[in-house]
């Protein structure tokens, strides 16, 4: 079936297989900045995108149900040329090792800083705890969220 | 240690020890295609392999007829259609010290989850049904799980005539250790305090890298067979392959892109083979993949393992006799298994070096469980877990602070251990004195950082909770002495940068930036000026691979000596520009300086003209790098933890790591990989364990069932580092990789007995198991408590 939806600000038709996942149909359509083909059980959050701005695994979503929404991936958030902060300061902190679970825990991220209004470190944890990062330990990452958090004070200020 | 070189210390470094841009980051954080999957091939096809549902089993028939009939279904690999040459999967140096007895397919499996077919087809649905419609008949065998069972005979899991390098197959075991310094029984029996064959057991746990194992194969347009593979071993890959499929070495050649994480799982070869051959008969790009419980049961694990130790001291508490007795659940390949035995006790037992007599003895065991390989730590993590722990005890029973046992017996700067020489990786070791270590002080300063007197022993209560603190030392190595070799490719360009080629294997370690780092610090430049291409058998110089704690040591000590080299070459170049005697001449910001005239020329002038105008030639070395010595890091770990008595959970409230690795050449990395480490010790001592039913089926193989910890599992840790000066090392620098992965569990363990009394001697310490524990003898400690 084709389904039509916005994929990261951009209007797209794609042929969906029936039972395939929103995951597969990114990757086959070479959107291969979402990772994790190996869970496919919605566990280690490594796929996780914005779908109409929740951070969803989409390996566990039917690709046919994406009909008109707002699908948002980490180029979505900040490409290499114009990368976005949460990507500069998690490479600024360590925060990445792999950098296989990066793309989803950005997207994570992303979804905190604009949702909770100053986040504490308990919303952080929550916030990564749908990924599984078996590199990094989790500090750095905890660590550049909460500096994220003061830059974003910063400028509010 | 000479005063000279401790010296060195205090020059200035200028790029070695500041947090640069990792190289692969930003690249990372977008999401760009650099791992093995990303890529897509047209034309491709799907590998799927059907495994083994018995523990031990012969192949009576395979019955492709229905599969074949599918649409789709191009090739089925089986025992019947593929070459059978025996060979150890274990990615290490030739001649491999792991037993060959592993084949691309057996008419037997020796274990749920081995291989028993391989189907090629078209998409992976199309495999996947193939692989449903396949009627196999076994005839099952008796089979065995428990190594104590094992070495008694009763099942041979390796019959087969073609295996070579195996101890005594009658009795499954793979390899046999006996070390003995001194004279242990006489020692021990005249040792005033005395811990008697204390005994330990350890869990299989998997690695789980976020990115499974992920094979892509096929024929380039000069008929080359390009293997892109998610691997820590890219040139061991080539030679294994080049073997089993009797294909020109030099017609393989293999890739490895940006590895989801490796920790040891990747040190194998598990898909390359398979995805290889299927390749080489369609003449079509193949990918194989492993789904996560895929990666659960057929790819490795940390050895099951059972401990004992004895340890024997004087009055003063100076140890007098070691005993450590290890037998590894090796399961049903040998793989890993004689060097991960080996290292269980050549990486702990040299700590305690006052010891007159050590007594080491073990064996890898064969048993029908799947198969246990290389993993961080590589056997020091069970070593350490049953050393640290018993030392606890000892001190328990002198009577003394664990602490001041430790510090009485543990090596120093200057020292050696006879356990050096005499063990090594599956074989002999060398003799090293340690010259470089900062241990007391790691001591001194996780034990201020913990608040060790104000919770040592205090039991301090709140609620059902009751608190305890703890500590562990360990040592590891920086590559394997003699065996690992690295070499490092350089070339100037005629903008004045330069290309770094390595056989290196960045696993996410960070270990390109960290040789660019030392690349640009040995020749005088910017580190933007140095750009790594690593780990591709055809463009990058021979690396052993990522393993072993050896990357930044031994390919880190290539890169230095090439940049030596280099540096040498563009000054006796400059010195004919400038007529001036090389010796006179330094680079300098990116600048070659006259330190007589001050004449200057930059070196981007000087490639262009050795590309274009003066004695034209491209300015280009390349070294390589054996270490004679494996310096050991150090480090001391100090938990505090609250047991809650009514659930039996344990919670880590607050973890310290103090470490020296000599020179810190990248702070942000060095501290992710204690991290990093730590919080897989953590798991290993909490919560993870592959469970398997009493018919050796894995009952977890997902991460629902296998709890690997999350941001909201894990306590505050407070990482330090204490630098030392390790002469052998490229700028004074160890290895930081895998030692942190051996703390946790015995000082966890040594913080629980801190709370409560109990000795916790079985890995992990869930919540189930510490409730049962505490039951038993809730008297006893409710009694202790109100002391």
């Amino acid at each position: 079936m084709l389904v039509k939806f916005i994929l990261n600000g951009e209007d797209v038709a794609f042929d969906a297989y029936p039972g395939e996942t929103l995951f597969e149909l990114l990757r086959r359509n070479h959107h291969t900045e979402v990772k994790g083909n190996n869970c496919k059980t919605g566990e280690c959050g490594a796929c996780t995108v914005l779908i109409d701005g929740e951070p969803v695994p989409s390996c566990t979503y039917l690709a046919g149900k994406i009909n008109g929404k707002n699908v948002i991936t980490v180029k979505g958030i900040g490409d290499y040329d114009n990368p976005n902060i949460i990507q500069k300061i998690f490479v600024e902190e360590g925060a990445i090792q792999c950098g296989y679970c990066i793309p989803g825990i950005i997207i994570s991220v992303k979804n905190l800083l604009d949702k909770v209004s100053n986040p504490t470190e308990e919303d952080i944890k929550i916030a990564l705890s749908s990924h599984i990062c078996r590199c990094t330990g989790y500090v750095q990452q905890i660590d550049a969220t909460k500096k994220l958090i003061e830059i974003m004070k910063g400028e509010k200020k | 240690m000479s005063k000279t070189v401790k010296e060195e210390i205090f020059i200035e470094k200028k790029v070695i020890g500041k947090n640069v841009e990792k190289y692969d980051g930003l690249p990372l954080a977008v999401g760009n295609p650099l791992f093995t999957d990303d890529i897509f091939l047209p034309n491709m096809l799907y590998g799927k392999f059907l495994l083994s549902p018995y523990p031990h089993a012969e192949i009576v028939e395979i019955d492709e007829s229905e599969a074949l009939k599918i649409p789709g279904v191009k090739l089925i690999l089986s025992y019947k259609n593929t070459p059978r040459i025996p060979h150890t999967t274990a990615g290490q140096g030739y001649p491999e010290p792991s037993p060959y007895d592993h084949f691309m397919f057996d008419k037997k499996v020796r274990y749920v989850g081995d291989r028993v077919c391989a189907v090629c087809a078209e998409s992976i649905e199309i495999a996947e049904e193939a692989i449903s419609k396949i009627k196999v008949t076994y005839k099952e065998l008796p089979y065995v799980l428990d190594p104590e069972e094992a070495m008694k005979g009763e099942v041979i899991i390796h019959d087969e005539e073609e295996t070579t390098g195996i101890y005594d197959k009658k009795r499954n075991i793979i390899s046999h250790v006996e070390l003995n310094i001194g004279d242990f029984e006489k020692d021990f029996s005249k040792s005033y305090y005395k811990i008697e064959k204390e005994f330990f057991i350890t869990q299989p746990v998997q690695h789980t890298p976020i990115e499974t194992h992920i094979a892509i194969t096929y024929f380039d347009e000069y008929g080359n067979l390009v293997v892109r593979t998610s691997t820590q071993v890219p040139f061991h890959i080539r030679r294994i392959l080049s073997r089993i499929l009797e294909f020109p070495m030099n017609k393989i050649r293999v890739i490895k892109p940006r590895v989801g994480g490796g920790f040891g799982v990747k040190q194998e070869m598990v898909l390359e083979d398979v995805c290889a051959l299927m390749t080489i008969r369609t003449k079509r790009p193949v990918r194989i993949e492993y789904t996560r419980k895929e990666e659960f049961i057929a790819s490795r694990l940390r050895h099951p393992s059972k401990i004992w130790i004895s340890l024997g001291a004087d009055k003063s508490g100076k140890l007098n006799a070691i005993q450590m007795k290890v037998l590894l659940n090796n399961g049903g390949y040998g793989t890993h298994g004689p060097t991960v035995l080996f290292n269980s006790g050549s990486k702990t037992l040299p700590l305690y070096n006052k010891a007159e007599s050590v007594s080491f003895i073990g064996d890898a065991v064969y048993t029908n469980l799947p198969v246990s390989g290389a993993f961080r730590g590589y056997g020091a993590t069970n070593g350490y877990f049953a050393l640290e722990s018993a030392m606890d005890d000892l001190a328990e029973l002198i009577g003394i602070d664990p602490i001041e046992l430790r510090k009485i017996n543990h090596i120093k700067e200057g020292e050696t251990s006879p356990v050096f020489e005499k063990l090594g990786e599956g074989r002999e070791g060398v003799v090293q004195y340690i010259e470089s270590s900062a241990l007391s002080e790691c001591i001194d300063l996780g034990k201020k950082i913990i608040e060790w007197e104000r919770w040592r022993g205090k039991r301090v209560r709140n609620g059902s909770f009751v608190r305890g603190v703890g500590m562990a030392i360990m040592m590891q190595g920086s590559g394997i002495p003699l065996i690992d070799m690295a070499s490092a490719r350089v070339k100037l360009n005629d903008d004045g940068t330069f290309h770094l080629f390595v056989g290196a294997t960045d696993i996410g370690t960070g270990s390109d930036t960290v040789l660019a780092q030392i690349l640009a610090e040995e020749i005088g430049v910017s580190y933007d000026k140095v750009k790594v291409y690593s780990s591709d058998t055809d463009f990058t110089p021979f690396d052993t691979g990522a393993y072993a704690s050896s990357t930044t040591y031994v390919s880190g000590g290539a890169v230095q000596k090439a940049g030596k080299l280099i540096k040498e070459k563009i000054l006796e170049y400059a010195a004919k520009i400038l007529e001036e005697y090389p010796e006179d001449l330094k680079i300098e910001d990116d600048f070659v300086i006259s330190q007589l005239t001050q004449k200057r020329i930059s070196l981007r002038e000087i490639g262009e003209k050795s590309f274009y105008s003066f004695e034209q030639e491209q300015i280009e070395v390349t070294a390589s790098f054996v270490s004679p010595k494996s310096p050991p890091p150090f480090a001391a770990h100090f938990v505090l933890i609250d047991v809650d008595l009514e659930t039996g959970k344990i919670i880590p409230i607050k973890y310290v790591a103090i470490n020296d690795i000599g020179t810190v050449v990248h702070p942000n990395l060095a501290k992710g990989q204690v991290i990093g480490s730590i919080v897989q010790g953590l798991g290993y001592a909490l919560t993870e364990e592959l469970i398997y039913s009493n018919r050796g089926v894995p009952l977890n193989p997902n991460f629902l069932d296998y709890k690997v910890l999350t941001a909201l599992d894990i306590p505050e840790i407070i990482v330090k580092f204490i630098e030392t000066y390790e002469p052998t090392g490229p700028f004074g620098l160890k290895s930081v990789a895998e030692i942190n992965i051996n703390g946790p569990a015995p000082a966890i363990r040594n913080a629980f007995l801190d709370a409560t009394g109990i000795k916790l001697n079985s890995l992990p310490f869930t919540p189930e198991k510490v409730f049962k524990v505490i039951n038993k003898i809730k008297i006893e400690v409710k009694k202790n408590l109100h002391n």
